[in-house]
């Protein structure tokens, strides 16, 4: 189970760093939101992964128990990232329909010569 | 004894009720907002005084125990950064109500105090993890900020700083993960005793975890390799806000000093070698970035943008040094630099609401160029470390607290060299905007084609109390300068107090007095 989760973690997390860095807002976003949930299940797992065991300790000592810490820290993340991702996917559509570019990478001065994002667009899509 | 959670609680209630109650009257949200804010300078001189005598107070909520429960933390540090940041907050405030920046967009005072109901809460909490919540309060509403009054190149370099922030909160849960699985706690005090039991060779996952922690808190504080945010974000932000941003930088540089003394700091096997190691040079090469931006800034907000990370270069090289010494210089200029760079971005918003573009070149003279004049180049020499101001003073403390010799050539010759240059990048602006504008005549071609109406209105005059917040702010620099001694005493006090980490331990592990 442990080489199941390192390795969805693995692959969240470079799934995520590759579209974050596609410096579009679409594929950022969803980087990101990879990103947080690769976090997510690397703060459950770590408290060490036990199946079947309940988070509360018991009173009978030899009884095992998962750790009740990290769900608590999971869910304040969860929390976290869901409402991070809605404002990044407000002002992210606030940028786009101000500036009619979904780049998030365009310098200042690329902007205004608006003849020369017309001609970079095919080559940025590729 | 509930004062310690008011910073957070005060700004907590006020902002849902300035943004749900107050929010079509934009009188009575600048009255609650005021009034907000002169209550926390109020409780922040309180707290100050209540930490002076040096014990550390602790406030568990809930009353639980500390390492199961979360708690605040109030030492002589906690209580000199909130007072800060309530003092600086009521300077940036009457600015942005008097220039009417706070009614271009909505809500401006909501965020505001939910900026301070963060800034506080991270400087007050005692757990990691907690502190990982307040620096997520504190930038979701600095986005709001951020984009506050909208426009195309705000809103880019907004979501540019959003998607910057976003990853490195991923960033900080790694840490604390990391963290959490070699140490099982994330109280600061309760870290603090547990990492040291680590033998060196088996604390490879708490050197990770260091690490991770000191990228998140060098993001914060734009340090080189991951400063290039800050002068995109700063420059396009509304000037009120940038000169409140100024303090945030300063929460990373609280959260190195905090962290990486008492959890992984001096006298710990396996970390204390490591954030010195890989700050000092990092803040080195920060400082030669700052200048040459400074040097090789087109328009004004960037150059201030620059010389802000000038700053946090020269004070992380402080900061890096680790020792009691270099700390007090470090805090001395990072009270210093928060006002200077406040100062810095209030002038130019008054300078720049009065020209067309905030292109560094030659225009017709605004209203009152003397008078403006005469602002920026105080706050300019304070920023650039020139006497009189406090500016000089604080690169004194520094340069003098690093005379070890491994760090001394290079520290001395960035810090000196990079001040000579922040100098040659502030006169060219300056000579450029206020001396060279005189020279043209006064008839532009380009003030041709507005109505009168609006060269009136860019042409108005600032009244007193639009000036009067920069010029408060240039008196704190003043007033530092000239009480830098009594300032110093008390500040090697502070950083005594941040060494003690047996101190800091046993106040908030010991049990709770019956009530």
């Amino acid at each position: 189970m442990e080489i199941l989760v390192a390795s969805s973690i693995g692959v969240l997390t470079a799934g995520g760093v590759y579209l974050l860095l596609r410096l579009r807002t679409f594929p950022v976003i969803l980087g990101l939101a990879l990103l947080s949930y690769a976090v997510n299940v690397f703060l459950f797992a770590s408290g060490g992964l036990a199946i079947d065991q309940s988070p509360i300790l018991s009173k009978y000592g030899d009884a095992t128990y998962t750790d009740p810490l990290p769900q608590a820290l999971v869910l304040t993340a969860i929390v976290i990232s869901f409402g991070m991702t809605a404002v990044l996917v407000m002002i992210g559509l606030g940028a786009y329909l101000e500036a009619d570019s979904d780049r998030i990478d365009i310098a200042a001065q690329d902007i205004e010569d608006t003849d020369d994002t017309d001609q970079t667009e095919p080559e940025g899509r590729a | 004894m509930h004062w310690i959670i008011l910073p957070v609680v005060l700004p907590a209630l006020l902002a849902p009720l300035i943004g749900f109650v107050m929010r079509h009257d934009i009188t009575l949200a600048r009255v609650a907002s005021v009034a907000g804010t002169v209550l926390l300078v109020a409780v922040a001189i309180g707290l100050a005084v209540m930490a002076a005598d040096g014990t550390t107070h602790v406030y568990r909520l809930g009353n639980w125990p500390a390492p199961f429960g979360i708690v605040l933390v109030l030492d002589r540090l906690s209580a000199l950064m909130v007072l800060l940041t309530a003092v600086l907050a009521m300077i940036v405030l009457i600015h942005a109500i008097a220039t009417g920046w706070d009614a271009r967009g909505r809500h401006f005072h909501a965020l505001f105090q939910f900026q301070l109901m963060g800034i506080c809460g991270a400087f007050l909490t005692g757990d990691v993890f907690n502190l990982f919540v307040f620096f997520e309060v504190l930038l979701i509403a600095s986005y709001g900020l951020m984009i506050h009054s909208g426009g195309k190149e705000r809103v880019r370099a907004g979501l540019q700083y959003v998607v910057m922030n976003l990853a490195g909160s991923t960033l900080f849960l790694f840490a604390l993960g990391t963290l959490y699985a070699s140490t099982g706690t994330l109280n600061i005090a309760d870290l603090a005793v547990r990492i040291p039991q680590i033998p060196a060779d088996e604390a490879a996952l708490v050197r990770v975890a260091a690490m991770l922690l000191m990228i998140v808190f060098a993001v914060k504080a734009a340090l080189f390799p991951v400063q290039f945010w800050l002068p995109a974000t700063y420059a396009n932000a509304p000037a009120p806000v940038a000169a409140l941003f100024a303090i945030m930088t300063k929460v990373g540089a609280y959260a190195i000093l905090r962290v990486h003394t008492v959890v992984f700091g001096p006298g710990v096997p396996g970390t204390e070698d490591l954030a010195g190691a890989w700050l000092f040079p990092a803040a080195i090469v920060t400082i030669a970035i700052g200048a040459f931006g400074v040097l090789g800034a087109r328009r004004l907000m960037p150059l201030i943008a620059f010389s802000v990370v000038g700053s946090m270069g020269t004070l992380l090289v402080a900061v890096a040094a680790f020792s009691v010494p270099a700390t007090t210089a470090a805090l001395y200029y990072l009270v210093h630099s928060t006002f200077a760079a406040a100062c810095l971005f209030l002038i130019a918003d008054l300078v720049l609401s009065r020209r067309s573009s905030d292109t560094l070149r030659p225009q017709t003279p605004t209203v009152q160029n003397g008078l403006f004049a005469a602002l920026f180049f105080a706050a300019a020499i304070a920023m650039a470390g020139m006497p009189p101001l406090s500016g000089f003073l604080g690169k004194l403390l520094v340069l003098d607290a690093l005379r070890a010799p491994g760090i001394i050539g290079w520290a001395w010759t960035a810090i000196l060299a990079g001040s000579l240059l922040t100098i040659v990048g502030f006169v060219r602006a300056g000579s450029t905007l206020f001396w060279k504008s005189t020279a043209l005549v006064t008839s532009e071609p380009d003030a041709a084609d507005k109505t009168p109406a609006e060269v009136d209105a860019a042409q108005a005059p600032a009244t007193a109390m639009q000036v009067a917040p920069a010029m408060v702010g240039l008196a704190m620099l003043a007033g530092l300068a000239i009480f830098a001694g009594p300032v110093a005493a008390y500040l090697e006090d502070t950083s005594t107090q941040l060494f003690d980490r047996a101190g800091y331990v046993n106040a908030v592990l010991s049990p709770a007095e019956e009530r």
